[in-house]
């Protein structure tokens, strides 16, 4: 299989105006003869759904939450990047691009990431016409911060709620083309497969989530814009919810998956409180601006509030700033997560004994209450509230969870799947991230591929295949894939076993967390591989799913979610395996320099892996789409 | 800590739901109260009993879509999202009743999940500013006060969960619409369409069931993201006005 990104000739910053020119164009009057599904909405799809409708499509939009608005792009803290240089301090398209291209670790497309940047800056200008009510200056500008590390201020926000805005003005969009009778929504609905015909996609099978009942959907092409899969780790900051059943169908239809092994892990989360934890909190990384992170020199299992604040100095071990005294506990996150992991794993640990502290003692001491009370009050608050202590009056303990997949579908630059008419939009693609997302840019890369990419490119293909080209849902190919369907959800509700799906959603998460996690080497994925296999013959032997098909039945939702995680993860153990360097949010164990820190091998390893799924319990095979860097140089990070 | 529930159990719409006991034994006092329901549930499936249905999503207090009316609450004793409710705001022993949002406009579709697509269908009917993709100003060629950039956000912070037509005795849902039409009230590129918007947002939250607004602040009082009456007392101020000097069904100004 060859595979073609069908990156535009031509010098970097001109690909994507040339290419729009010779994208074809569908007649206006034709496009409402074509019919596209949307699957997700969330900030990509609620977009991509909105915007085209705008244009006369007629759109079918499906969401598995009783409305599009609980997408879980709702819950993004931090802000959106864009290219605007409002604030004068040196920012452009270049940088943007630059800075988002070196912090993939030279793990993304150059073109793909340079046409992020120059979209960045469209979207603001939409968001605020739709009346997103972003943070302002005195004088009625908008307002920006610095964020992630960043040498410009470029980040847009809202409080600390900006996806919640970004999602809502979305939400608005689409309603209207709802009420415009463009878009047909349809809520409690999951996608269980996409129909293939002829080697195009056109259509998908769901599920009625109220009335289990198992429909068909016909289209002229379909987008899949579903999220990512954190929540294979079973506790991530995810949505309860979230989960990679549309990509993962998709997957054993013959698109291929890419980097899937390409795992974002946040440092400052609130930790685990006990067995029951269902999800993991995110608190804002600013706190890492002020607080220390340490823990005891010798392990005193349990320590936390008082007793850690009357440790003396000489007891601590302030890790981080011992380890990289020029940027401290400012590292980026990946540094900061594992070696958080590496000082619980050597038992000196605080709290549950997977936590470490972050004090606020010295700011507090430094510039007062009152001023740490009006940066952070809100964070101490929801830590407050979470934990049920005060962190004024004892340090904070905080660990890493998993927060976001860079990983995805496969997409070339139209955002379409090797199959043809089947696109994938935001975190459900692998492609601008590279090995490590920057903080502020997934809300960017949402609004970019659907309100900004996915009008264009998708007119190019309905264009080439005609209106004509449709298959009703009365072809062969949908009654099988409903009929498999169908078998699937039987036989999940027939096995009766003793185990609940949360028990193995459990199991297979903390397989994944600790061998293909912060952390990797061959010896422990391998074992990981054999345990997935192990969980995977039992669940679909003694998996308990009590209740029917034909009813809401939410142990069944879970059940068939959790099943495709299982198999989701075994490819993200073979992906960490055949990578044999460490770059980004990947850290390789075989793949360190002398001081312990992660080794990046361009020459080996500058591609994008893409697998084919080959068949039930077959190995899948590995594509590799070379990386070609011709304006960046690419260099080694160092914290030290 | 030990706990007694009493919940709703309801097999689907169409049949009579009733309250059922149980016993949670081994609640931690640090598990949110959806955590404590997630243990009862894996009790419920081992002793073969089907588990309790209700709605979450994120867990974080954003999405909304939590919602359980707890001791007589929406989303219980705290001013909070139910997901963000922890068992260290009970006693020891208590006895816990735990129902659904009760509704005319909000159906019980099975145990504790309503069907709030009304609040959708509100929204579909003028919750947004007309607006296509592209073509649009730059966004800094309208300067919004501060003052007035904060009053939007925090009438545009409603999760739409539906406390507050929850916590209403006559079932109002003027909270969550006069957010929304707030909102695009304050804001210049709401002005356009800001006499329409009004009157269509109201028409439908009227079609759909809902009761009127009676002052009793309830709805304030349980909102776990402290949407303000003051949003009520605008909406009421933007409907007068646009029922005065609308559009609607005039005629235009000359011609035919």
């Amino acid at each position: 299989m060859k595979l073609d990104s069908k990156i535009p000739e031509g010098p970097l910053a001109e690909k994507w105006t040339k290419h729009k020119f010779n994208l074809k164009l569908v007649n206006p009057a034709n496009k409402r003869k074509y019919e596209v599904i949307v699957v997700g909405t969330g900030l990509a799809g609620a977009s991509a759904a909105a915007a085209l409708g705008e244009l006369g499509y007629n759109v079918k939009a499906f969401c598995f939450q009783d409305s599009p608005r609980r997408a879980h792009s709702i819950a993004a803290q931090g802000g959106i990047n864009a290219a605007k240089n409002y604030q004068n301090d040196g920012d452009s398209v270049y940088r943007l691009f630059y800075d988002t291209i070196k912090g993939g670790d030279y793990r993304a497309r150059e073109a793909n990431v340079y046409r992020l940047a120059e979209t960045s800056v469209s979207i603001i200008d939409q968001c605020v016409a739709q009346g997103v009510p972003f943070a302002r200056e005195y004088g009625g500008l908008l307002a920006n911060r610095s964020f992630g590390g960043a040498q410009v201020s470029r980040t847009f926000y809202a409080r600390g709620q900006t996806g919640q805005q970004l999602l809502l003005g979305a939400y608005g969009a689409l309603n209207r083309q709802i009420a415009n009778g463009k878009v047909t929504m349809y809520n409690r609905s999951e996608m269980l497969d996409v129909v293939v015909v002829d080697g195009k996609a056109r259509g998908i099978i769901t599920r009625d989530l109220l009335t289990g009942k198992i429909e068909s959907h016909s289209a002229h092409a379909v987008l899949l814009c579903t999220g990512g899969y954190g929540n294979v780790f079973y506790l991530s900051t995810n949505a309860k919810g979230s989960n990679v059943t549309a990509a993962w169908r998709a997957h054993k239809k013959g698109a291929l998956f890419g980097n899937p092994c390409f795992t974002q892990i946040h440092p400052t989360c609130i930790p685990v409180s006990g067995d029951h934890q269902s999800k993991l909190t995110l608190m804002s990384e600013s706190l890492r601006n002020d607080g220390r992170v340490w823990v005891p020199k010798k392990a005193m299992p349990g320590l936390k509030g008082i007793d850690a604040m009357k440790l003396p100095e000489a007891d601590r071990d302030y890790f981080l700033e011992r380890k990289y005294p020029s940027f401290g506990n400012l590292v980026p996150r990946d540094v900061a997560s594992r070696n958080a992991k590496i000082v619980c794993d050597e038992g000196r640990g605080v709290g549950s004994g997977l936590a470490v502290f972050l004090d606020f003692t010295d700011a507090i001491k430094r510039d007062g209450e009152a001023t740490i009370r009006a940066k952070y009050g809100n964070l101490f608050d929801m830590y407050a509230q979470i934990t049920g202590e005060n962190p004024y009056k004892g340090p904070m303990m905080i660990y890493p969870a998993v927060h976001y997949t860079m990983g995805g579908l496969w997409v070339d630059y139209n955002l379409m799947t090797n199959i043809p008419g089947l696109y994938a939009l935001g975190e459900a693609n692998f492609s601008d991230h590279g090995a490590n997302r920057l903080g502020a840019s997934a809300l960017m890369q949402g609004l970019a591929d659907g309100y900004f990419v996915i009008p264009y490119t998708i007119g190019d293909y309905l264009a080439n295949i005609g209106w004509a080209d449709k298959i009703g849902t009365d072809h062969p190919a949908f009654k099988e894939a409903i009929q498999s369907s169908t078998d699937r959800m039987n036989k999940l509700v027939s096995i009766k076993g003793k185990k609940t799906v949360d028990e193995f959603h459990r199991q297979l998460g903390l397989t994944m967390w600790e061998y293909c996690g912060m952390s990797r080497s061959e010896q422990g994925l391998k074992k990981a591989k054999q345990i997935i296999q192990d969980i995977k013959k039992e669940f679909w032997t003694n998996v308990c799913v009590l209740g029917g098909n034909n009813e809401l039945n939410q142990e069944l939702e879970k059940a068939n979610r959790v099943a495709d995680f299982i198999e989701l993860g075994e490819l993200m153990v073979d992906d960490a395996l055949a990578r044999g360097e460490s770059c980004g949010g990947h850290f390789r164990e075989e793949s360190q320099t002398p001081e312990g820190e992660a080794l990046r091998k361009d020459d080996e390893y500058a591609f994008v892996s893409a697998w084919e799924f080959k068949g039930e319990n077959q190995p899948e095979e590995l594509h590799k789409e070379e990386l070609r860097f011709e304006n960046v140089k690419l260099t080694q990070r160092s914290y030290k | 800590m030990k706990i007694k529930l009493k919940v709703w159990r309801q097999k689907n719409k169409d049949t009579k739901g009733a309250f059922k006991t149980y016993n949670v034994d081994h609640a931690s006092p640090d598990m949110s109260f959806l955590e404590m329901i997630d243990v009862l549930n894996t009790e419920l499936i081992k002793k073969g009993e089907e588990s309790i249905a209700f709605d979450h999503d994120c867990r974080e207090g954003i999405c909304g879509m939590c919602s359980l009316y707890i001791n007589g609450h929406p989303h219980g004793p705290l001013q909070t999202t139910t997901c963000q409710l922890h068992m260290r705001t009970f006693k020891d022993g208590e006895t816990i009743t735990v129902e659904p949002w009760r509704a005319k406009a909000f159906p019980v579709i099975k145990d504790l999940v309503v069907d709030r697509s009304a609040f959708d269908r509100i929204q579909q009917a003028g919750g947004y500013v007309n607006v296509n993709t592209g073509g649009v100003p730059d966004a800094n060629e309208i300067p919004i006060p501060k003052r007035v950039a904060e009053e939007a956000f925090d009438a545009a912070t409603c999760i739409g969960c539906g406390a507050c037509v929850a916590a209403c005795k006559n079932a109002s849902a003027m909270l969550f619409v006069s957010a929304k039409v707030s909102q695009f009230a304050l804001l210049p590129q709401g002005q356009v369409e800001r006499k329409e918007r009004a009157e269509k947002m109201v028409a439908q939250m009227d079609a759909e069931g809902f009761g009127s607004c009676t002052n009793t602040y309830a709805c304030e009082a349980e909102c776990p993201k402290g949407i303000k009456v003051a949003n009520i007392a605008r909406m009421n101020r933007e409907y007068l006005g646009a029922m005065m000097t609308s559009y609607e069904g005039s005629t235009g100004g000359g011609g035919e």
